[in-house]
């Protein structure tokens, strides 16, 4: 920040970080356009409809799986009667072939099909122990009546995923051990699967309390709770915790979920009573007034001048906004409204709170015409980029009065090869040029 | 790692294995319900599992039908149904529906509801809960690993980022650990761990744990993988926020790669449908000029496009033998490198038309002086307007994230502003994503004065308190204070050049961003590899709030001749972009090391975004 706006500048013109130049008439775009001409120019030779696509790439590959998921979508948009019968001639499953080797077979024990080869050599000897063990665990090891297990030997049978009951753990004491043991090992699911159990078996207060201190959990219940939609538990969570914050931003949530438009004005406007930050509270009260505007859809109450006075909108904002929709319209005359200011005697003048270069490019974008477009070209007060405007929209008026105001007359000379022959563009620079009034630079 | 001068980087081993294990416990999981039987796929399944299965394996054992996993009536007629989801409420809630239709219409069937990657507890509370526990069977599918390319595995767990760096839960560390457990026996044991994080530092414990349990004879074993290191995602938010420039992050950007694969619609295909284009290193034309900065693609595809003709030529000139030879030996490769060539062009003419239009140059020039440091008003008055002219609202977001994460916070009265504009620009209910940014740490407004360093250090000083166990986080919200401006000049990650910058023979991983900035968190695991320790590097540790580990594994050889000790494997808890990717590529270029990426996601600033805002349940 310290440093010096010419070094700025000059680091902007050394362009050392080349971003793109995205011009259209720029090198690599036209070097593109030619690669395509020459690769197109191939297309007589190449046929498109040869199957060469399904081997390499292709769009949906038949056979793959989205492509059969949409498949069975579609006929089963509206099924006819009959062709939903089981093993209907429409979808008979395929043989099952006869090579295809069973894995299950391979747990049993090594099989003596050949077809097994590559998979046992990928694996050494020591990964098909580490892996194939965790594939299928032996059914004993799933249930587990053991009743002397310490917390923490319950929370590692846990985290193998081994069912475990934890009806044993009554005392207070005993059940926050095996939270902090969850926690202590970092194990999300554990720590939400004590905490379930917590929250079946200890009054919400008492939870609330020893979690205020145990972070990792609370935010393990938060989650948990917000997942599986227990919005009033969690209310009562941030209430308790004194989040009074989250506590609105939960409620004001719901909104997303209803789909009515009248309902949920009904319900924005409960809303705004809740204890939200000062700078949120307003936000929520915007929310219910423009909804209530949408509902008395085009009464005065939506001219946008109002709009604007009773959203608090900045001028920048409501002038593109209220540009971008005139422009749309095609309403050259309301554009030329917002921009027009009149002093205390009479006179006008045109002011932007944006840079006329953006009224511009809105403008463009909307095919305003050319006319129209020149106006505000001159209005662009950098040069450089006024130059750029309007040579790009080809505002021939503003490059030759800025090249004469800039007593540019090699420029001049050069911008009259580019209009056309016997214009008027042409006679209006043969005039200047031969005006000699001006003391051109060069 | 001392300069080795430039060797050649090993090759990548083969994780094709990956794909054949998660192949065939699935296949084994499907047999374990003998008969035939109707499958319900999540949609967040439905890409991966397409990557290492097709329909005809699903067919051969046994599966009739196959439906996507949504809120829509059943109207399969099978006797069995078996679904196949991410361990979700949602999920099982969609299940338990199905069941009680079912019953409530009087037919009986059975039901399997197969897990992926793993199952969670509450996922069976939910069975409870709905009284149809018993009825329904559960299985888990361990497919945690989703090998996308020869140098890149997915955990394909987007919502990772979200569920720990916003919510603080900590379900899937586990995952990530029981993934280490699986590719260091097959690829380890790795000889040294380094890693920074808070999430890094726990998933490599219970890694650790794990690998204590089940200690084999693996220390025989040669590994292929020598070395492992862990980034937590908040380490640099940064690098993700940054608009991407080289050609694949540009094509993710723009396009959104899912899975490995891209749709490239109708207008860049020159076609009438759409066409699924594999990104990997086995398109030839896109491996050359995936890892490069935009503005030399268009060199490199005219060149081929030219190469191409040439070859084409040839056959002007031929008798019969050799148009014979031409047709069967070289004609199928020259056709599939045109349609390569013609997609990549296309795609390359969309994306040039869609960055005329948003005004790309001054965006970029935006970001780079946000990076540096300096015309900040200039900056925060054109987030301003991109925000009034209802540019994106993601793109906006992405702009304030950066301009509050250079500057550890947004001043109050910007903040103010920016955030009004934005709701009156975007919807009021943007509230609630404002709410989370700030909860994440990712925008954020500054208190006055000192106040806040004070609650900061004594923050971390309950932290590395672990006796106290119990008062880990006296935060409410997970974030952290970025100290981006301090770190950057630590770690100089703002090149200095006299005159322009290279892009074409670039000098350092900064060209990834156009020369301006070199990717934090890749700057990091370069200089941590060139000292093979954190040492020298204590003030950057500090500002990025510590939690920073090396671990030598005094039972592992570390034989240095060993190519597998130059072959590395970074693994990004939350997400890593292709920007990182292509310049932690050039560095293992530059240094002869092999980098292996693993994550749980791949992302990007709009997916980022996207995951801080609130939808409809």
């Amino acid at each position: 920040m310290s440093r010096a706006r010419a070094d700025e500048d000059e680091y902007w013109h050394s362009s050392k970080c080349r971003a793109f130049t995205f011009d259209d008439d720029d090198d690599e775009l036209c070097q593109l356009k030619e690669s395509k001409r020459a690769v197109n120019s191939l297309r007589d030779i190449v046929d498109d409809d040869d199957d060469l696509e399904r081997v390499s790439w292709s769009g949906e590959p038949v056979g793959s799986i989205s492509w059969s998921i949409k498949e069975t979508a579609s006929s089963s948009v509206s099924p006819p009667e009959g062709s939903l019968q089981k093993g209907s001639s429409s979808y008979a499953a395929l043989p099952k072939q006869a090579s295809s080797y069973s894995l299950s077979s391979f747990f049993k024990g090594r099989n003596k099909l050949g077809s097994f080869q590559s998979l046992s050599d990928a694996l050494s000897d020591a990964g098909v122990k580490s892996y194939a063990p965790e594939l299928r665990r032996p059914k004993a090891d799933y249930k587990d009546y053991s009743s002397d297990w310490s917390p923490k030997d319950t929370v590692r049978r846990m985290q193998r995923g081994k069912v475990c009951s934890l009806e044993r753990f009554r005392s207070l004491q005993e059940k926050l051990m095996l939270l902090d043991e969850a926690v202590a090992v970092h194990d999300g699911n554990v720590i939400t699967a004590v905490l379930i159990f917590l929250k079946r078996t200890l009054k919400k207060e008492i939870l609330f309390r020893e979690l205020e201190v145990r972070q990792v959990a609370l935010r393990h219940l938060i989650h948990f709770l917000r997942e599986s939609e227990e919005q009033k538990l969690l209310l009562d969570l941030f209430r308790f915790l004194d989040r009074t914050e989250e506590v609105a931003l939960s409620q004001y949530r719901e909104h997303l979920n209803i789909q009515d438009a009248d309902k949920r004005k009904e319900f924005l406007k409960g809303c705004i009573g809740l204890p939200f930050s000062a700078e949120d509270a307003a936000h929520v009260q915007d929310h219910y007034t423009l909804l209530e505007r949408q509902i008395i859809i085009e009464g005065t109450f939506s001219s946008p001048t109002n709009l604007k006075k009773t959203f608090k909108i900045p001028d920048k904002q409501y002038v593109l906004t209220a540009l971008a929709a005139r422009a749309k319209l095609r309403a050259w005359h309301d554009v030329d409204a917002l921009f027009t200011t009149k002093n205390w005697l009479g006179y006008t003048k045109k002011r932007a709170p944006i840079g006329f270069h953006r009224v511009v490019e809105v403008l463009q974008r909307n095919n305003a015409p050319v006319q129209v477009v020149q106006e505000y070209v001159r209005l662009v007060e950098d040069v450089d980029t006024r130059l750029n405007l309007a040579t790009k929209y080809k505002c021939h008026d503003v490059v030759i009065d800025t090249y004469r105001d800039l007593k540019d007359r090699i420029q001049l000379l050069a911008y009259r090869c580019k209009v056309e022959r016997g214009s008027s563009e042409e006679d209006k620079i043969d005039s200047i040029l031969s005006n000699s009034q001006i003391r051109w630079k060069n | 790692m001392a300069s080795p001068g430039r060797r050649d980087a090993p090759e990548p081993p083969d994780f094709a294995v990956l794909k054949r294990l998660a192949r065939d416990q699935l296949v084994y999981l499907l047999e374990q319900l003998p008969g035939r039987k109707d499958l319900f796929i999540d949609a967040d399944l439905m890409s991966p599992l397409d990557r290492i299965a097709n329909v005809s394996l699903l067919k051969q054992h046994e599966v009739d039908k196959l439906y996507k996993v949504e809120n829509k009536p059943v109207v399969s007629t099978s006797d069995q149904l078996c679904f196949l989801v991410r361990p979700r409420i949602r999920n099982v809630k969609y299940v338990a529906d199905v069941v009680h239709a079912d019953k409530a219409a009087g037919r009986s069937r059975k039901y399997k509801i197969i897990f992926s990657p793993q199952k969670f507890y509450v996922c069976e509370m939910v069975l409870e809960e709905e009284g149809i526990y018993g009825d329904v069977t559960c299985d888990e599918w361990s497919f945690y690993l989703l090998p996308l390319d020869d140098d890149l595995i997915s955990m394909e767990l987007p919502e990772f980022f979200r569920d720990y760096f916003l919510e603080g839960d900590h379900r899937w560390i586990n995952t990530v650990a029981r993934a280490l457990q699986l590719l260091s026996s097959l690829y380890g044991p790795f000889a040294k761990t380094y890693g920074i994080g808070r999430c890094a530092k726990m998933a490599y414990e219970l890694w650790r744990e794990l690998e204590e349990e089940v200690e084999g004879d693996s220390q025989a074993r040669r590994p292929e993988i020598g070395h492992i290191f862990f980034v937590d995602r908040d380490m640099d938010y940064v690098t993700a926020l940054c608009s991407q420039v080289v050609y694949e992050g540009l094509v993710d950007d723009t396009f959104r790669i899912k899975c490995g694969s891209v749709d490239f619609g109708p207008d860049i295909t020159s076609g009438d449908r759409s066409i699924k284009l594999l990104l990997n290193a086995q398109d030839k034309v896109f491996a050359e000029i995936r890892n490069e900065h935009f503005t030399n693609v268009f060199g490199f595809l005219s060149q081929k496009a030219r190469n191409l003709q040439a070859q084409y030529d040839r056959r002007r000139g031929m008798d019969i033998k050799q148009m014979k030879n031409f047709v069967s030996q070289e004609l199928k490769g020259l056709k599939q490198e045109h349609r390569l060539l013609s997609l990549h062009i296309g795609a390359c003419e969309s994306i040039m038309k869609k960055k005329t239009k948003q005004d790309f140059q001054e965006l970029i020039k935006t970001e780079h002086s946000l990076l540096e440091g300096f015309d900040i008003r200039e900056s925060a008055s054109f987030i301003e307007e991109h925000i009034d002219r209802q540019v994106s609202p993601i793109e906006s977001l992405r702009l304030m994230c950066l301009l509050s994460i250079t500057e550890n916070g947004l001043i109050p009265k910007d903040y103010r502003s920016l955030k009004t504009q934005y709701l009156q620009s975007y919807g009021p209910e943007h509230l609630l994503t404002f709410h989370n940014l700030k909860r994440i740490g990712l925008l954020t407004e500054q208190s006055p004065g000192e106040t806040f360093t004070a609650v900061e250090s004594k923050v971390s000083r309950l932290v590395t308190d672990r006796a106290a166990g119990k008062l880990t986080d006296a935060f409410n919200s997970l974030a952290r204070k970025s100290n981006f401006r301090g770190i950057s000049k630590k770690l100089g990650l703002i090149p200095r050049v006299d005159g322009e910058y290279n892009l074409k023979m670039p000098r350092d991983m900064a060209y990834v961003f156009s020369g301006a900035y070199v990717p934090l968190s890749c700057k990091i695991i370069e200089q941590v590899l060139e000292r093979r320790s954190w040492l020298g590097l204590e003030e950057v540790v500090r500002l990025l709030n510590g939690n920073e580990f090396a671990v030598t594994d005094p039972a592992v050889e570390d034989n240095p001749t060993w190519e597998s000790q130059r072959v590395i494997l970074v693994v990004f808890l939350g997400g890593c972009t292709f920007s990182e990717i292509s310049a932690l590529r050039f560095l293992g270029k530059e240094k002869g090391f092999r980098f292996i990426f693993l994550t749980t996601a791949i992302t990007s600033s709009a997916r980022m975004m996207e995951a801080m805002t609130e939808t409809k349940a």
